[in-house]
């Protein structure tokens, strides 16, 4: 499916949807969205350019095995992000408890640890998202391992 | 005036939902249903907004517009177009 009209669309739409997606991500805690809104936008930008070309630029994007320890080092981020307040003495997931800086409510830095785990819940969602387009794709000949 | 409008507007996009989900059904053309299936998610987006729930409308638009559409497509073109 190679087509003119879609790969100069998806070149100038693509960035667009990328700073959306890092934006929504990053506002998660003043505005709606967050984590799973905001990589979801941004995995599909990024499936969206594998699709429109193929799967050697979008593997140049970002390939499947990247994906996938990005997947899994977004969900360790989030246990590790969440095992700091436990280290701190109070409960898994634990905010101001746990020592965190609040900052001044309305900024972008605020809200403690709410900021670090929206961030790493889109890297997760994100890559979930292009590794699942790439089982897909690759389902026949990479049957034999396990993702 | 404006809640007149609101809800002429709030009906258009039902009946437009309604039509949508009856199409998709009923389209032969699996690239056809899957367009036609990405237009009802996007609808769907919009009366999210109009039922005042803006986070769950940004994701109805992301995964179920952009997301679901880009995933059906590839699983158009590893098998066939036609039913």
């Amino acid at each position: 499916m190679e087509d003119q009209i879609v790969r100069i669309t998806s070149r100038l739409v693509t960035p667009f949807i990328q700073v959306y997606g890092i934006y929504v991500i990053l506002h998660g805690h003043l505005s709606p969205g967050g984590g799973f809104s905001g990589g979801a936008i941004f995995g599909a930008s990024l499936v969206l350019v594998a699709l429109s070309f193929n799967l050697e630029v979008g593997a140049k994007q970002i390939s499947h095995a990247t994906a996938s320890v990005l997947e899994s080092g977004g969900a360790l981020g989030f246990v590790v992000t969440g095992l700091v307040g436990v280290a701190f003495g109070a409960n898994f997931l634990a905010n101001r408890a746990a020592g965190f800086p609040l900052g001044e409510a309305g900024e972008l830095f605020s809200a403690g640890a709410i900021f670090i785990i929206t961030a790493f819940l889109g890297v997760k969602v994100a890559s979930t998202i292009v590794t699942l387009f790439y089982n897909i794709i690759e389902g026949e000949e990479k049957s034999g391992d396990a993702h | 005036m404006t809640e007149v409008l609101t809800e002429v507007l709030n009906a258009l996009l039902l009946l437009f939902l309604i039509v949508c989900a009856i199409a998709v059904a009923q389209i032969r053309d699996m690239l056809s249903a899957v367009i036609v299936f990405a237009s009802f998610g996007l609808i769907m987006a919009i009366v999210w907004q109009q039922l005042s729930s803006p986070d769950v409308a940004m994701v109805e638009a992301a995964l179920g517009t952009g997301v679901t559409t880009l995933l059906l497509i590839a699983a158009i073109s590893k098998t066939r177009r036609a039913e």
